[in-house]
């Protein structure tokens, strides 16, 4: 066994906030993809503009810069907001932009970007003949999304959330450098404290890889009971 | 021009951040960026090619090793990665006395190094994918008509499958790009890293930030119009004619 | 006397696929100038035969004799290999080979594909070899598209074109891989007048095709096989004219 020089508790800890702040982030950019790709969709000519806008944005700037941006300029953000209420109105309130939070919502509104294009392609992927066929037997647009177009979307959606899960996953690891703890964080710390640069950074290496892995497990799973019908494709 | 030069020296005037020596920093940034980016970009790409030649091998020996050095490098952070090289070459004992301390002393090199293996597993990867798309017909007529399997390479499938794998390696020039402003975690002035020392000096995350990330952008769609403009040039035979 | 070789010459050829033998001792001469369709149901194993002659498929028994020269194979692990891959490459040169599905190279032009193996393979001198594209072309009816790519041009264009770059080569034989069978039915005429030309030219060459009017009216030998096996062969007015077989009977009949 490596001695890890007893960091293996925190480095434990840290691959803890690696998954939850990953599962999160997917979350929250599972909400947005779908709200960014039905703006994309629809009639009104602002809601098309200011989906673009937000995809094309956060795809043209590196990660780490809108972290940094988002999470230095959200607390000042934030307290020139309650600020102005204070003065305004006398309301006092503080609120404290904590990392984790911060990570969460970067990660999540970055990656709501890409879920966006994935969704949209897979919503323009469905055959039209089916939502009709909704359509003609009286099914309510609402019916119609969970039952029909959903389902249907999501098979073609798979393959491109599992991507982007897998970048998502990968970009967990910039939030170290705005000093959140996660494990490459603790690794990192390790590392200098010790200077054993391999103990520690190779098995928070292989635990992405193994994370990466029972995900990739898991999507092909899920791909197989989303295709039940299409044959093997 | 007069009126715009002195409205211009009066907007800079007023605006304590943006002043010669902080535009500066960010011009010696996009510098060292652009020389990161473009240096590990092609160093990668002449890996890869002989790389994913061998990843699609029909030998075990042969694509088995390629294979499990992409699925590394594809399958953890760029930041390990780079912390692995960079610390490695710091804290190994020895290094530090021979004549390769020369060069790993400067982190850009050991960023270089890390940038360079993870777009070349990268880079490996969409050659793989668009040398398998080869048609299989013209392969074979590649074949019949006396083509040894080299030569078949050089001539057939490569051509064929750089121009398939153009879009894709634009999103990868994209993404290094991008992936690159992790270098400022290693002490390198890029341009991240001068936007990083601007928001710290001035306390001004949005004019740091916001101003670099317009440079981003505008590099981003740099890179998107010569990759289109490459593909229309490129692809041309692929669409019918009209 | 001096006997002049043949073009090409088959012996006896056995391929398989897993268990099931697809070809069970073929054997076919083809003298200069003569033009052999082979026809048969799909699966009948017409394509693989052709295929096996410039070994595009391997067959497991039997000898290729072109023009008088031999293929050489060797036992291996994997079953019979030639010997000697150069020589493969060599002999396929001479025996250019029109597919079903044209197969021209899409990134490249017509005239670029017409060019292509004969500088990089038999080593013409680049000029020398554009005159001669240029006129092959021209004999297609191709002229003005040689700076086309392939993907701009209409199925039965790119079959020409095909034609254009296996005339390129000079070959010995003409391999046809069912030249119409994937184009549209009123495109096949044109593929199917360059091929009479080059009958008439007194090119050897070997057709796998439907087309029983051009079988007819062109081949100097047809031959109908059935599961691997010749059934009938010879003259087309004797195998398509008058057929013995039952089975070759029902085959010519006209289906409706």
């Amino acid at each position: 066994m490596i001695d890890l020089q007893g960091y293996g508790p925190r480095l434990l800890q840290g691959a803890w906030v690696t998954i939850e702040l990953g599962l999160l982030s997917l979350l929250l950019s599972i909400i947005l993809g779908l709200l960014t790709a039905t703006a994309k969709m629809s009639r009104s000519w602002i809601a098309h503009r200011l989906g673009t806008l937000y995809t094309t944005l956060i795809r043209g700037v590196p990660d780490l810069v809108l972290m940094m941006l988002l999470f230095f300029g959200g607390q000042i953000g934030v307290n020139m907001i309650t600020d102005w209420l204070y003065y305004q109105f006398d309301i006092d309130i503080f609120i404290n932009i904590n990392e984790f939070v911060a990570g969460v919502v970067t990660i999540g509104l970055i990656f709501g970007a890409y879920m966006g294009e994935t969704f949209r392609g897979a919503f323009l992927a469905v055959d039209s003949g089916q939502i009709e066929a909704a359509r003609a037997y009286g099914m309510s647009e609402s019916l119609m999304f969970r039952r029909v177009r959903f389902p249907q979307m999501m098979r073609h959606a798979l393959p491109g959330l599992s991507n982007n899960w897998m970048v998502l996953l990968k970009t967990t690891a910039l939030v170290s450098v705005i000093g959140l703890t996660d494990m490459v964080r603790v690794a990192e710390e390790a590392t200098k404290a010790t200077h054993e640069p391999f103990t520690f950074l190779i098995p928070v290496a292989v635990i992405y890889l193994l994370i990466a892995s029972v995900s990739e497990w898991g999507f092909a799973r899920l791909q197989k009971r989303y295709n039940v019908g299409f044959g093997e494709s | 021009m007069e009126q715009l030069n002195a409205w211009f020296t009066r907007l800079l005037a007023d605006n304590e951040i943006f002043t010669a020596q902080t535009i500066g920093y960010y011009a010696h940034g996009l510098a060292n960026t652009a020389q990161l980016v473009l240096l590990s970009l092609l160093i990668g790409l002449m890996l890869a090619v002989p790389l994913a030649i061998g990843r699609s091998s029909s030998r075990p020996w042969v694509k088995w090793p390629i294979f499990l050095y992409t699925y590394v490098f594809r399958g953890t952070p760029l930041l390990i990665q780079l912390y692995i090289i960079y610390y490695g070459v710091v804290f190994v004992d020895g290094i530090q006395d021979t004549w390769l301390w020369l060069i790993l002393e400067k982190p850009f090199y050991p960023a270089l190094i890390a940038f360079t293996l993870n777009t070349a597993a990268y880079t490996t990867e969409i050659f793989r994918g668009a040398i398998k798309a080869t048609p299989k017909g013209e392969i074979e007529a590649a074949r019949a008509y006396g083509m040894s399997q080299a030569k078949m390479l050089r001539r057939i499938v490569l051509p064929s499958a750089f121009r398939r794998a153009l879009p894709a390696y634009g999103n990868e020039v994209i993404f290094m790009l991008h992936a690159s402003a992790i270098a400022s975690v290693v002490t390198i002035m890029d341009l991240t890293g001068a936007a990083r020392f601007v928001y710290a000096r001035f306390y001004a995350p949005f004019d740091a930030f916001l101003f670099v990330a317009a440079i981003y952008l505008c590099l981003t769609f740099g890179i998107l119009y010569l990759f289109r403009y490459l593909e229309k040039r490129l692809l041309a035979h692929l669409k019918p004619q009209t | 006397m001096a006997e002049t070789p043949l073009p090409l010459e088959v012996r006896n050829l056995k391929k398989r696929f897993g268990d099931n033998e697809v070809l069970k001792g073929l054997s076919l001469e083809a003298r200069q100038g003569d033009v052999i369709s082979l026809i048969g149901a799909s699966g009948s194993g017409k394509s693989t035969f052709l295929r096996c002659m410039n070994l595009l498929e391997l067959p497991d028994e039997g000898d290729l004799i072109v023009h008088g020269e031999s293929i050489r194979f060797k036992q291996t692990r994997r079953g019979r290999e030639p010997a000697d891959w150069k020589q493969v490459e060599r002999i396929r040169a001479k025996l250019s080979m029109v597919f079903q599905s044209f197969n021209l190279w899409a990134h490249m032009t017509l005239l670029e594909n017409v060019i292509e193996a004969p500088v990089h393979v038999l080593g013409k001198p680049k000029k020398e070899a554009v005159d001669h594209a240029r006129s092959l072309l021209e004999r297609v009816g191709l002229a003005e598209r040689a700076d086309y790519y392939p993907a701009q041009l209409s199925g039965g264009q790119q079959q020409r074109g095909a034609i254009a770059r296996a005339l390129a080569m000079e070959p010995e034989v003409m391999l046809f891989d069912e030249p119409t069978s994937a184009l549209d039915p009123e495109l096949v005429g044109d593929v199917l007048k360059v091929m009479r030309d080059l009958a008439d030219e007194g090119r050897t060459m070997i057709v796998v095709t439907h087309e029983m009017g051009f079988a007819r009216d062109v081949s100097s030998q047809v031959i109908y096989l059935h599961q691997g096996q010749v059934e009938e062969a010879g003259p087309p007015d004797q195998v398509l004219g008058n057929p013995r077989s039952e089975r070759l009977k029902q085959f010519l009949a006209p289906k409706f």
